[in-house]
């Protein structure tokens, strides 16, 4: 098995489409980065215009914890779109290509060859993630240096302390690593019914969009299936920055408040990838190889 | 490996019985049995779309068959794939590849899918016997269509298999490229003991190589023989070309050569003894038919053209 991973993540790394994702990640932060340390106050500025006159804050706030913050809100909605572009590839860019065949007329079986695709996409989305943490936390905090986190919520404000928030990235991190192998399987399942590369990574994005706007919209029918969607959960990796108030309203440190939608979250997540990952093992299975 | 060895020089090295498959309401192959023995070059032969490719498939378990049994070293492919495929390289229609990758990369890719450690000098040895040797480290996205070609087939004996699946491997080859890989089957066979399944419409091509043919035509078996038994050498395959096909016909069939009319779409062709050659052209001259020329044929090509316009 150890072989077949090593020769799908060979093809995955020696092709040049893999690397559009890493250099879109790396632009897009180079110039949120860019355009927050030239304007960056007057963003700040925007940001607590409403507090401005109840609450003064001390300190920098725009520092390289809230970029990196302000850079996951934006980016962890569209990192899906380019784990697709490769993960809905996998299978499907080989039967187009006609390679497939010539995979599967080898010793290892069916199984073991989506498996280890599998796998191999994995490790390019995992690694992509830690490109996307390594460009905005910690090249952040080298540009913008580190202090308390400010947060401005919907109707309250979070105030984390400096030394309580690198472990909440971290966690920020792996949660993201489930919803993103989520998305990485979903583009897998989307491949193994097709045989040609578009088909299956637009099939890919739509039904990213197509699940997100049902989980966004406040219908009481969408409401009942709503728990159930893997979209309606890929974003709580929030949640690890939402903090417990002792009686005093003052923070506890090293608390998260609802951790508990945080472990559903990551179980719907986990048998969403099962269950995507299994489908496509029977659907290549029983497959005819005729490209 | 043990039981492999042994089995492979005493009984058929592929056995098919029955097997059909069904796309739909198509039926790409209907029925068909045949066995292939030990060191043998099979030669499996069919118009485009006669089913070879959908029966290849079917051998290396790419395509499941509608009902049938397919036996490779006396093992059920179904219930043995991984242990069969060891022993087999397939290169199957188009010579597909990696486009981003080198000659070499391709070899050493495929080595790895291989239980049995295989040394670089395998890999270079391989890409000696195809001709690639020289453009060994260039991609393939480089490559011509014969140079594909040639890779695929060294990617099909890299692990040096006891069994060698050929589909149209001569495909987009230049007239040398094609003697080249002609005079490679022969040694596979001859020098190296290898079971060769060779399948082509370029029928010349495996008259020269095949010890047996089989000839496939929708989905059917036509004829299975030993290839030297199946051409008879007493009788010519005569195309006969005048000035006034239609005379030439009516008095060809008035006369005692009308039972060797060979039923074809185009042209005039008999099958007869080739001293009644001579006799043939002195008659049609004789009825006033300016003959232009007569072209003799003896070759399997003639036989399956044969073959499938009777069909």
């Amino acid at each position: 098995m150890w072989s077949l991973i090593q020769i799908e993540l060979y093809k995955i790394f020696r092709r040049p489409r893999t690397y559009i994702a890493f250099g879109a990640i790396a632009a897009l932060i180079v110039v949120i980065q860019l355009g927050l340390k030239i304007d960056g106050d007057a963003y700040a500025g925007f940001l607590m215009k409403d507090i401005n006159d109840t609450l003064t804050v001390d300190g920098k706030v725009l520092n390289g914890y809230l970029i990196c913050y302000i850079l996951l809100q934006l980016l962890l909605v569209h990192v899906p779109l380019l784990v697709a572009l490769i993960a809905a590839d996998m299978i499907s860019g080989e039967a187009n290509l006609g390679t497939l065949r010539l995979l599967f007329s080898t010793p290892y079986s069916r199984t073991h060859w989506v498996i280890a695709k599998f796998i191999a996409a994995s490790i390019y989305t995992i690694l992509l993630l830690i490109w996307l943490a390594f460009l905005a936390l910690f090249v952040s905090m080298w540009i913008f240096g580190t202090d308390d986190l400010f947060l401005m919520k919907s109707n309250y404000v979070v105030l984390i302390e400096q030394s309580d928030v690198l472990w909440r990235y971290v966690g920020a991190f792996v949660f993201a690593s489930f919803s993103l192998l989520t998305v990485t399987s979903l583009g897998f399942l989307m491949s193994s019914l097709s045989s040609n590369s578009i088909g299956p990574i637009v099939g890919t994005m739509s039904a990213i969009v197509f699940f997100t706007i049902l989980s966004t919209l406040n219908i009481p029918l969408f409401n009942l299936v709503k728990p159930y969607l893997f979209t309606t959960h890929m974003n709580n990796w929030k949640e690890f920055f939402d903090i417990k108030v002792n009686m005093d309203n003052e923070a506890i440190r090293g608390s998260i408040l609802n951790i508990a939608k945080i472990k559903t979250s990551i179980l719907v997540l986990t048998l969403h990838i099962i269950l995507f990952v299994t489908a496509s093992v029977i659907i290549i299975k029983k497959k005819d190889i005729l490209s | 490996m043990f039981g492999v060895f042994c089995y492979y020089y005493s009984m058929a090295v592929i056995k098919v019985e029955n097997i059909s498959k069904h796309f739909g309401t198509l039926k790409a192959v209907d029925n068909l049995s045949f066995e292939v023995q030990a060191g043998q070059v099979f030669g499996f032969l069919g118009q485009n779309g006669s089913g070879k490719s959908t029966t290849i498939r079917m051998l290396l378990s790419l395509i499941h068959p509608s009902s049938g049994n397919i036996e490779l070293f006396g093992k059920s492919i179904q219930k043995n794939r991984d242990a069969i495929l060891e022993q087999v390289g397939a290169i199957i229609e188009r010579p597909d590849l990696y486009p981003y990758l080198s000659a070499t990369e391709h070899l050493q890719l495929f080595a790895k899918v291989r239980k049995k450690k295989i040394e670089a000098s395998n890999i270079q040895n391989t890409l000696e016997k195809v001709g690639l040797a020289g453009r060994a480290q260039d991609k393939v996205q480089t490559f011509s269509l014969g140079m594909k070609q040639r890779l695929g087939i060294a990617i099909a004996l890299v692990h040096n298999p006891s069994l060698i699946i050929l589909d149209e491997p001569t495909n987009g080859l230049d007239p040398q490229g094609i003697a080249d890989i002609r005079a490679l089957i022969q040694h596979l066979a001859k020098e190296e003991g290898k079971t060769v399944f060779v399948s082509s419409h370029l029928l010349s091509e495996i008259e020269q190589v095949a010890h047996q043919i089989l000839i496939i035509h929708q989905g059917k078996k036509m004829v299975e023989g030993v290839t030297k038994e199946l051409l008879d050498p007493e009788k010519r395959i005569v195309q006969i070309k005048t000035t006034n096909d239609e005379l030439a016909l009516a008095s060809i069939r008035t006369g005692s050569f009308g039972k060797y009319i060979l039923p074809r779409k185009e042209g005039i062709h008999l099958k007869l003894p080739t001293l009644e050659i001579a006799l043939l052209n002195e008659s049609l001259v004789k009825a006033g038919v300016a003959v232009l020329g007569i072209e003799t044929k003896n070759s399997l090509e003639d036989y399956f053209l044969q073959i499938t316009s009777n069909a």
